[in-house]
């Protein structure tokens, strides 16, 4: 066994990447609850690859096929059922998990210097992940595929003198066809999985180049020198971190976060189980009603929401009576997301030690995204209107009064060390 | 290697003249990729004109057709609907249609070659949504009992499918090519020569 390590030591660094990026990677040691949704992300991930790859096998991309090779999918293939509720939870599953991990990185400072790249490749997963979720929710051909895709292309015909060429260009048809479904599949199957998997290879690469922050938000990896070796941690991490730095209240990787995140994942799966036999349409916001009946291009339904992940952003569409207008607000409400690094110009990272307004604005913040996640469920009449247009502001604001108020932040002072 | 001086505006010029050579070549190559999005000429032949009949239709009634994939509606308008249209003449945001959305010969109030007969393709110039034919009830204004509501995003249409201020699609129903082949038969698709 010894020799052949050895062997395949020499001609890949097999051993040495297991130490620098798993067994002797330094972690801070008070990761908490919101820490266990990056790895859960990947265990996501890992499942709509696998029961994606198994749906193909039985799934059919044409007009006239998709919607009756869903259904023997579900009806005729011996746990056809299954792998196809894995997937369709999994892809509402990835985006709690993904949202989670977002509000932990806008609570501990995450996105701030030096991990602003760290960040942005997290928001281009975001952003593929909403494109491969769309082109997902088109491929079973029923009402709300059919009629959404109508909806979401059309929001590209909004941009002046391109816009009706463009939108042809992307459906391959005047109106959605059987054209634009075998392309989103190609689409959603090969050409967005595997931009995916390569940014969250960027993503691990510029977390483990800058190292994970903290609930406290401060500093693990020291100036070298500055720590005399007692307060140091004790544990032996690879030499490519200690001799640049001294590390404090630090543990490796593996076992200690590789159990922790074992423990998270028992009970994630115990929910996503539960979601999967008990309640897989999740009462409409997974699996929408009309996407049970065939896409019929004659007839649309009563009322169109997206599914739930894209409510918010929906919401901030539908506020502003103006097409074009409408889709830039719901374009910048995501830009915004990418420029959040550099809105946020305080120096302090975590709210724990950040001013009671921010704590504030960011609650704030919250709470409209939840509430315009609610309004983009409802009919776009009435007193929804007048909230949606509310809430959309108090979004846009969340971004300017923090570009404001964080250059001359009032904050408390940071602990030296981690704290509990 | 030998150890000849090397002339740099020499090596400049050959990288400068490759790069641009195979930059040349890979947009060349990106056209195939690009292009073959494009509707294809199956498609294209699909925008074939299609005949209504229109004999059985009663006044106040809307038919549907299908025409290049869209639904378009084909409404007996009564003349309590054609009276409406003064009503909202002053409430929707293109009453003189001068938007190119529809032939010159519907280029009028009731956007139609015949005004008793509207026909418009039945898609939402927001985002694509097919609006609800409302023949009563519509109540924007006293006296307008008919119109077009979009249930997606909540625009309103009067029966001329000329859309209502302060909603969000931007402009009127588009009006397809049409003409009259006889009493019973509209083709849509087509002007007839005669527009």
């Amino acid at each position: 066994m010894k020799a052949l390590i050895e062997w395949i030591d020499k001609r890949i660094p097999m051993t040495n990447t297991m130490r620098l990026h798993v067994t002797q990677y330094p972690a801070p040691k008070n990761f908490n609850f919101w820490y266990l949704m990056g790895s859960l992300a990947l265990v996501v991930l890992v499942n709509q690859i696998v029961t994606g790859i198994w749906l193909t096998m039985n799934y059919t991309p044409s007009a006239e096929d998709a919607f009756r090779s869903v259904e023997y999918i579900m009806r005729d293939v011996e746990y056809g059922w299954l792998l196809r509720y894995m997937h369709s939870t999994g892809a509402s599953a990835f985006f709690v998990v993904v949202y989670l991990h977002m509000m932990r990185g806008l609570m501990y400072g995450s996105y701030q210097k030096p991990r602003e790249l760290l960040w942005v490749f997290g928001m281009l997963i975001f952003l593929v992940l909403m494109a491969e979720a769309f082109m997902g929710y088109i491929l079973p051909w029923g009402q709300m595929s059919y009629w959404g895709a109508q909806v979401i292309i059309s929001l590209f015909g909004a941009i002046p003198y391109v816009g009706d060429a463009l939108t042809t260009w992307i459906r391959g048809d005047y109106v959605i066809s059987g054209a634009t479904l075998n392309r989103f599949f190609a689409l959603h199957v090969i050409a967005l999985p595997l931009v995916l998997v390569i940014l969250v290879f960027l993503h691990l690469i510029a977390l483990h180049e800058v190292g994970s922050n903290n609930p406290d938000g401060v500093e693990v990896k020291r100036k070298k020198g500055s720590i005399p070796k007692e307060e140091q941690s004790k544990f032996e991490f690879h030499e490519r971190y200690t001799s640049k730095y001294d590390i404090v209240d630090s543990i490796p990787f593996h076992p200690y976060y590789t159990v922790k995140d074992l423990v998270g994942l028992a009970g994630f799966l115990i929910l996503f189980a539960a979601v999967i036999f008990f309640a897989p349409t999740m009462g409409g916001y997974f699996l929408e009603p009309p996407n049970f009946e065939i896409a019929n291009p004659m007839k649309t339904p009563e009322h169109i929401a997206p599914v739930w992940y894209f409510t918010p952003f929906y919401a901030i569409l539908r506020a502003v009576p103006i097409k074009l207008l409408g889709v830039i607000l719901m374009f910048a409400s995501i830009v915004f997301l990418f420029l959040i690094p550099w809105i946020d110009r305080a120096k302090v990272r975590s709210t724990r030690y950040r001013s009671g307004f921010h704590k504030a604005n960011l609650t704030q913040f919250v709470i409209s995204f939840i509430v315009l996640g609610y309004l983009g469920v409802q009919p776009a009449e009435g007193i929804y209107v007048l909230l949606a247009q509310i809430f959309t502001f108090l979004y846009f604001a969340f971004f300017v009064f923090l570009w404001f108020y964080s250059k001359n932040e009032k904050t408390k002072p940071l602990p030296e060390r981690l704290t509990k | 290697m030998s150890n000849a001086p090397v002339d740099k505006g020499r090596r400049r010029f050959l990288t400068v003249g490759t790069s641009v050579v195979g930059a040349i070549g890979a947009v060349g190559a990106a056209v195939p990729f690009i292009a073959s999005w494009n509707p294809s000429a199956k498609a294209r032949i699909a925008g074939a004109p299609v005949e209504v009949k229109i004999d059985k239709v009663e006044p106040g009634q809307l038919v549907r057709a299908e025409w290049r994939g869209s639904p378009v509606w084909v409404v007996r308008r009564t003349p309590e609907m054609l009276a409406s249209l003064d009503t909202t003449n002053d409430q929707v945001r293109d009453p003189q249609s001068e938007k190119p959305q529809q032939p010159e010969y519907a280029q009028n109030q009731h956007r139609s070659r015949n005004p008793e007969w509207f026909i418009a393709v039945g898609i939402c110039t927001h985002l694509g949504c097919s609006p609800t034919f409302m023949p009563e009830n519509f109540a924007t204004a006293d006296g307008v009992e008919s119109g077009f509501f979009c249930p997606c995003h909540g625009s309103r249409f009067d029966i001329a499918g000329r859309v209502f201020k302060s909603v969000p699609a931007p402009s009127n129903l588009v009006i397809p090519p049409h003409y009259f082949i006889d009493d019973a038969t509209v083709l849509i698709g087509e002007d007839g020569g005669n527009a």
